[in-house]
């Protein structure tokens, strides 16, 4: 029974994992970029949220305010910092998006300082746990996987059935040829860049939600495990990220179920370390030989 | 195939295209990278239904012209004029949606999506509806996609094709990669048509079956085609006419049969005879 209770924790932590690593590997199959500062992206999300709540005005707000501000900030922070750098080599876009995580982190504390602050969390789902014989369930837990996967299903109809979902894969593929094919390449990196920092945004009240905390640091590690799970899925494949996203939060609840809490985080980039050895490309990536 | 006569502006057209503006107008073109010039003085006179070679040695800079044509590389100097309209200025996505379609020497096809994707790539500007349409199913998302999918499938079948089209492009044996680049291109709806080695790679019985399919799209669509061929088989069975290139400047432009007697020509591509003095 502790069984069942754990696995909904861990798909609810993977859950989110998942919706973060969607953001890297979306961004990462069309302008082969890692976006560090996406993490750092749902920081400013639960801030958001955590203004707004504070301020009176309704939950329902907040969440919508704290989606539409990560999408916005991802647009800016492309169209200002990585857009120039499109033809630049890849190390300097690497270099940027390290450089504009910092530049978020820091701009966090000098606004809200570097204390912890508690988020409202119960004006966002608040419901007991539901007892079910003798299991225990959190409906925090359950909705969290409801919204992730609802998002992914979404995620999934956008990019293989719609015009603009085309042009995401055919960009991702060939971003010369769809050029000169009449796609606008600049609108359509712009678009992924708001699509993912959705789901970020998504999932960053969903993560403020278990973890009720925030600081400015909160996104790096957050961010981290993403990428973890991204690269375990095989970068670039939005699938892979959502398999990576719960077999890493699976993973992380399982260590701390079996008293060995204290090496979650190790045993998380134990797992990245390994995946690189064995597998670079994941479970469903695509082969990394290079175009020339 | 019509003859081809001079027109007020320097260059030839075929006598059908006299009467109307030329499709294309290249004065003076060149591009240099660092110190070498790579493409020099180039001119040239499309019409609106001519089907055109550019041929020359390796290395003659014909890529290249494919590339200036479609701002894929910056020209730095001369004009280029499409319909008329001086294309400086432009990148590469508007001058597709200005007129210019193309396809690739080394196929450059979406390889992990479907055939009919690759063409609905082609339609994208002609499909309009909001992705907010798409994920709710509104009526304008299923009318946009059938009559993008009818479209699909109407430029697939003029290669036969359209029983593929749930193949993967990648999965395609090589002759039908380059037949489904030919239509990813057509369905952007050019007017200038720029073939880079069409017949690259294939057998003589389906080099014919390409001349007779150039032709068939020529006619159908009433497009201009320029293309790049070392097959002088096709090149000279179907261009009207030709330019020829040797160290990015055009040393001949003619007729096929101008050209395949043109003394430069033949030198550029069997180098001189032993014995003769330079000239």
């Amino acid at each position: 029974m502790l069984f069942i209770s754990q696995l909904i924790n861990g798909l609810q932590l993977g859950s989110i994992y998942a919706l973060v690593a969607l953001g890297y590997s979306m961004v990462y199959g069309i302008i082969m970029l890692l976006n560090f500062a996406h993490g750092d992206i749902i920081m400013v999300g639960g801030y958001i949220a955590m203004l707004i709540i504070t301020a009176g005005i309704n939950p329902a707000v907040a969440v919508v305010a704290a989606i539409v501000g990560c999408a916005v900030l991802a647009m800016v922070i492309e169209k200002i910092a990585y857009k120039p750098l499109r033809s630049a080599p890849r190390i300097s876009l690497l270099i940027t998006a390290i450089g504009v995580s910092m530049l978020l982190q820091n701009l966090a504390q000098l606004v809200f300082s570097a204390n912890a602050r508690p988020f409202p969390s119960t004006n966002i789902i608040n419901a007991a746990n539901l007892q079910l014989g003798s299991v225990q369930i959190s409906v925090s837990a359950i909705v969290t996987i409801a919204v992730s996967v609802i998002s992914m299903i979404l995620l999934t109809l956008l990019v293989q059935k719609t015009r603009m979902g085309k042009a995401m894969r055919a960009v991702s593929e060939d971003m010369g040829a769809a050029q000169l094919m009449g796609i606008n390449v600049d609108r359509t990196v712009s678009f992924t860049f708001a699509v993912g920092s959705v789901l970020a945004g998504i999932g960053s009240v969903l993560y403020c939600c278990r973890y009720p905390v925030l600081t400015p640091t909160m996104g790096s590690l957050l961010g981290l495990k993403a990428f973890v799970a991204a690269v375990l899925g095989g970068i670039g494949s939005i699938p892979g990220a959502m398999i990576g996203g719960f077999a890493i939060g699976l993973a992380e609840v399982f260590v701390t179920s079996i008293g060995l809490s204290e090496w979650t985080d190790g045993i998380v980039f134990a797992i990245l370390i390994v995946v690189l050895l064995f597998r670079p490309t994941g479970f469903m990536g695509r082969s990394m030989s290079e175009k020339v | 195939m019509s003859k081809m006569v001079p027109i007020p502006s320097p260059g030839m057209l075929p006598e059908r295209d006299a009467d109307k503006a030329p499709i294309l107008e290249v004065r003076r073109l060149g591009i240099d990278f660092g110190g070498l010039t790579a493409v020099d003085d180039f001119n040239l006179t499309i019409g609106r239904t001519e089907i055109d070679g550019l041929i020359g040695p390796n290395g003659a800079g014909k890529t290249t012209v494919f590339n200036l044509l479609t701002k894929v590389y910056q020209p730095t100097r001369g004009t280029i004029l499409l319909d008329g309209k001086d294309t400086a200025g432009m990148n590469t996505q508007q001058i597709n949606r200005a007129g210019i379609a193309r396809t690739f020497q080394n196929i450059r096809l979406f390889r992990n999506l479907t055939v009919e994707e690759n063409v609905l790539i082609g339609l994208h500007h002609e499909m309009d509806y909001r992705s907010v349409s798409a994920l709710l199913r509104l009526p304008d998302y299923w009318r946009a996609e059938r009559i993008a999918k009818n479209r699909a499938a109407e430029l697939l079948s003029i290669f036969d094709m359209q029983d593929l089209r749930y193949a993967q492009a990648g999965s395609l044996p090589y002759g039908a990669q380059r037949r489904l680049e030919i239509v990813r291109a057509l369905a952007t709806n050019p007017s200038l048509l720029l073939l880079d080695e069409p017949a690259a790679g294939m057998n003589p019985s389906e080099t014919a079956e390409l001349m007779e399919n150039i032709r068939k799209i020529r006619d159908t669509f009433e497009i201009a085609i320029m293309l790049i061929e070392h097959d002088m088989n096709l090149v000279m069975g179907i261009c009207e006419g030709i330019a020829v290139l040797n160290y990015g400047r055009i040393i001949a432009r003619g007729t096929p049969d101008e050209i395949s007697h043109n003394p430069a020509v033949i030198e550029a591509y069997l180098g001189k005879k032993d014995g003769e003095p330079n000239a």
